[in-house]
């Protein structure tokens, strides 16, 4: 009787062993925050617009654990973003590095809000201009004579 | 004065120009930034030999075709008859990534599906995976004597893409 109640004992003491396996998320609070910051980053490559962080897929869930492993090696957050860069590409990488390719992606919005800028002010100049340089012709100022009869009553 | 009119409508065709391209690309069709790299190292289980195991290196002198399958996977289903057939009609050894499977349940698979791998070697934790960039199974390598990557190609293949990607890459890389 005894025997059994004490390996009925040790038996429940290894499911809880074995229930404590699976470390809980909080479990080191600095490291969970670093990945999250770190993981906010990347883009879920299974979703394409969530970020690594908020994405349930299965591979965003086994990249968290690779960048965990990462961080827990002491690994610098452009070292991490480098390790899936190597493997996934540049499109994992939410704010894309500033490259031969990538220039007009960058800097082309400025170039287009230039441009816009100087073409604005050059046609508000022309006409500006256009609207003062352009005196009434003779039979302009006739005609609009014609068309206002009591100008000249009213002042 | 008439060539101005022209503007609109030359922006006009750059924009078909742009959204015919942009809107004929596949957005789940991410560029492999390991193409012409060598292939990452692995060595792993064999799914039919637990007690043997297949790295890159035992590849190496060989043109290959790495596959990255599960059993769990439902386009994986889709593409399998076309490797089975593939394997009986050329000489190409194919090698498969059972990717995040069980054991019980991959070699059932191959048994009533039929099996085209030379081998096949289980990544159980994805960590194999990831160091190749898969993101969406099944995936397809193809690497060349030297054990470099030279094509990928992601999402199950067709007939076409066997005949116009995969084999016309075999045979330039065979020479």
């Amino acid at each position: 009787m005894m025997r059994v109640l004490l390996s009925l004992v040790l038996l429940t003491l290894a499911a809880a062993t074995l229930a404590k396996e699976a470390p809980p998320m909080a479990e080191d609070p600095v490291l969970e925050a670093r990945l999250m910051k770190v993981s906010k980053e990347l883009r879920c490559l299974v979703c394409q617009n969530e970020t690594l962080a908020d994405s349930h897929a299965d591979l965003a869930k086994d990249l968290r654990r690779e960048v965990r492993d990462l961080i827990r090696q002491g690994k610098s957050d452009d070292q991490i973003k480098v390790y899936l860069t190597q493997r996934y590409g540049d499109f994992v990488l939410y704010r894309p590095r500033v490259s031969g390719i990538t220039w007009l992606l960058w800097f082309g919005p400025f170039l287009l809000l230039i441009g816009v800028a100087f073409g604005v002010t050059s046609f508000i100049k022309r006409r500006r201009r256009a609207l003062d340089e352009t005196p009434l012709t003779a039979e302009e100022v006739a005609r609009l004579k014609s068309l206002l009869p009591n100008e000249s009553k009213r002042a | 004065m008439k060539a101005r009119f022209l503007i609109p409508f030359a922006i006009f065709i750059a924009l078909v120009v742009f959204f015919f391209k942009g809107l004929n690309l596949n957005p789940h069709e991410i560029p492999s930034p390991l193409i012409n790299k060598p292939a990452p190292a692995f060595n792993l289980q064999q799914l039919h030999d637990p007690s043997k195991t297949l790295s890159v290196e035992d590849m190496r002198g060989q043109v290959w075709v790495f596959n990255v399958w599960a059993s769990w996977c439902v386009s994986c289903r889709e593409e399998h008859p076309l490797w089975v057939a593939f394997a009986k009609n050329n000489n190409l050894p194919i090698v498969g990534l059972n990717y995040k499977d069980q054991r019980p349940e991959a070699l059932n698979w191959l048994l009533q599906l039929g099996n085209p791998y030379v081998f096949s070697v289980m990544d159980v934790d994805g960590r194999v995976g990831i160091d190749y960039g898969v993101y969406g199974v099944p995936e397809t390598y193809v690497i060349d004597k030297q054990g470099v990557i030279r094509m990928k190609h992601i999402g199950p293949i067709t007939p076409e893409v066997l005949q116009t990607k995969i084999l016309p890459k075999v045979q330039e890389l065979s020479k």
